[in-house]
């Protein structure tokens, strides 16, 4: 793959987390590292096994393929691979994958002498998903308790889980990580709109600055964020969402086991009005 | 660090020390109700379900007494409903109820101690109606109560009225306006819905009058399916309150992919829909034609008198004193059974 002549200039050696030189080389335009070896290991290994697990199921039905967690009462041990073996597994996968891909983007941004601010947003997303699969059952004493590995089984088990709680719209971190997810996307629009809006000016006239992108919010809240500040707000906005999204399901159960609106009792026994 | 920042982290641990004041901790106990991975399980708290033990606990049934000897009416007059026990089971019945019902107030709750054998108090009509009720509930509805059956004491725990019952709440009257008026909906704290914002009178509509409860459409699109948010709000206050009832959560019987699919809900379903035509018939039947005998300061806001929902018996757990078969210990408890009374024809019969 040609690569642009300015390219070669950030393909520098060292960086690496682990394995020193043996892998710090790219294939085409991509950075290999030690885990970009795992990520393709892990990768290649749980998707095919996704595949073979799915080959023993009942159906091709992409709705329909399901690779279930064992039964509650093989607890936190091992289950027979056709019984939530494969999908212990392929959870041990996952998390081998994601993982690696992480640590590849610490790896290249290493090599470019950056922050580590990507890798950390992405270890939100992981951190989403083990506290679902691992955390959680963890906390609760069983496997069974992780979400299974289907398109509409994992929705089904997602309702159902729910409604284990009979209201989740009273759990107080959902609540906030909804409130999150719609800020995020609020602030993604108000942001987007904003630079669309000062470079596409009128047919005719020069693109505007970020001074006018600034003046505009001056003029419309009394307030700009800025040009830096708007990325903060975006990454904060996200990764609180994320956040509270995994502790919205972790508390579900391990530390609370009635109906969400029941624990509203606290305020309202609090002593300003009862 | 700063001033500031430490406000910040002051405010954030205080947060987060609220946030979990009102938590419990695990390590939790859990039970699979359905196949693995479908989320189909029950979480509870071995520590809650510990600390309530003794009121679930069953008292120990009084001693047996022979079957044979002298009919009670050779004794005792104005027998209506106990005439054909024998003297000492009559006896024992009655010592049993007492410990039940009465356990502070005596014979004399029901009996004027002058002439045991006269109505001249309504507790005591009201007690022989009950007896005939449960002799009903024993009889002919073991589609919900099985063999186990029902005693007094399922209900009573040693209280003259039931601790869990209900009445009617006051309607909110707004003469010629909107504001103000809460549609029996959005009120803080009302236990019947478990605090939810829920309509919060979910007894009248379906324990005692025979509203629709189903709200879901019977095909994929949606095809002349009239039901309204709110009517599915009103169904879902039942449901928090038989859930809160039975301590339990909504998989418990439902697999909420589908809710009103019978072909993927659990068993308790079945029971929880004879449940619900049980309690009607007896807040119908035998709770509501007692209130002309009832004083008035027992009755509710609206004058009503104090019915039966699901937690008059179940009282937080799943099954009555946790499936302790009382009723079997008492026959003059036992129901006479109406004929085969089955599920097909109550489906197509009494709704």
């Amino acid at each position: 793959m040609a690569m642009l002549s300015f390219e070669r200039k950030y393909r520098v050696r060292g960086g690496t987390l682990l394995g020193g030189d043996l892998f710090d080389f790219w294939v085409g335009p991509f950075y290999v590292g030690i885990f970009g070896v795992t990520t393709i290991f892990f990768a290649f290994l749980g998707t095919a096994l996704l595949l073979y697990a799915a080959s023993l199921g009942p159906t091709w039905n992409i709705w329909q393929i399901n690779i279930a967690p064992p039964d509650l009462k093989y607890g936190l041990g091992l289950a027979p691979l056709r019984e939530g073996g494969f999908w212990q597994v392929i959870t041990v996968c996952a998390v081998g994958a994601f993982v690696s891909w992480a640590l590849r983007e610490v790896e290249i941004c290493r090599k470019l002498g950056m922050g580590y601010h990507v890798p950390f947003a992405y270890s939100f997303a992981i951190l989403a998903y083990v506290t679902l699969e691992i955390v959680r059952p963890v906390l609760l004493g069983a496997w069974g308790h992780g979400f299974p590995y289907g398109i509409l089984s994992h929705l089904d088990w997602v309702s159902n889980v729910g409604y284990q709680f009979l209201h989740f719209h009273y759990n107080p971190a959902h609540m906030i990580a909804v409130s999150l997810f719609f800020t995020t996307t609020f602030a993604l629009a108000l942001h987007g709109a904003l630079i669309l809006s000062s470079t596409n000016p009128a047919r005719g006239e020069i693109v505007k600055t970020p001074e006018h992108e600034d003046t505009f919010f001056r003029d419309i809240i009394g307030y700009s964020i800025g040009t830096l500040g708007i990325h903060r707000l975006g990454l904060f906005l996200a990764l609180g969402a994320v956040f509270f999204s995994a502790v919205c399901i972790v508390i579900s159960g391990p530390f609370w086991t009635q109906g969400w609106p029941a624990w509203w009792g606290w305020w309202l026994r609090l002593p300003i009005w009862s | 660090m700063s001033p500031n920042r430490n406000i910040l982290v002051a405010l954030l641990v205080s947060g987060a020390t609220l946030l979990l004041a009102g938590c419990e901790h695990p390590p939790v106990a859990h039970e699979q109700i359905g196949y693995r991975g479908t989320g189909m399980e029950r979480i509870v708290n071995p520590r809650t379900v510990a600390a309530n033990a003794a009121l679930h606990e069953a008292p120990e049934a009084a001693p047996a007494v022979p079957a044979d000897g002298p009919k009670a009416t050779l004794l005792y007059k104005n027998l209506q409903v106990l005439g054909d026990l024998n003297v000492a089971e009559f006896n024992r019945t009655m010592a049993a109820m007492t410990q039940w019902v009465a356990p502070e107030q005596g014979c004399a709750h029901c009996h004027n101690p002058a002439n045991f054998a006269e109505d001249s108090k309504y507790t005591k009509v009201v007690a022989r109606r009950m007896i005939q009720m449960t002799r009903q509930i024993n009889g002919n509805w073991q589609d919900h109560v099985k063999e186990t059956g029902v005693t007094c004491y399922t209900c009573h725990r040693g209280h003259n009225i039931p601790e869990k019952s209900w009445f009617a709440e006051r309607e909110v009257a707004t003469e010629g306006r909107l504001l103000g008026n809460n549609f029996g909906q959005n009120r803080a704290g009302m236990a019947s819905v478990a605090n939810a914002s829920l309509p919060y009178d979910p007894y009248t509509p379906y324990l005692l009058k025979a509203n629709e409860i189903r709200v879901a459409g019977t095909t994929a699109l949606p095809t002349g399916n009239k039901t309204s948010i709110k009517d599915a709000e009103a169904t879902h206050g039942l449901m928090i309150h038989m859930s809160d009832a039975l301590g339990v959560g909504c998989t418990w019987c439902h697999n909420t992919r589908a809710m009103a699919e019978w072909s993927q809900s659990t068993p308790q379903r079945v029971q929880a829909w004879f449940g619900i035509r049980m309690v009607r018939e007896i807040n119908n039947e035998y709770i509501v034609p007692l209130t002309a005998v009832t004083p008035p300061d027992h009755l509710g806001p609206t004058g009503d008198i104090a019915k039966a929902n699901c937690a008059t018996c179940h009282q937080g757990a799943n099954k009555p004193l946790n499936g302790a078969a009382m009723a079997k210990h008492y026959p003059a408890l036992a129901g006479a059974a109406k004929p085969a009374d089955t599920l097909a024809e109550r489906k197509a019969g009494k709704n």
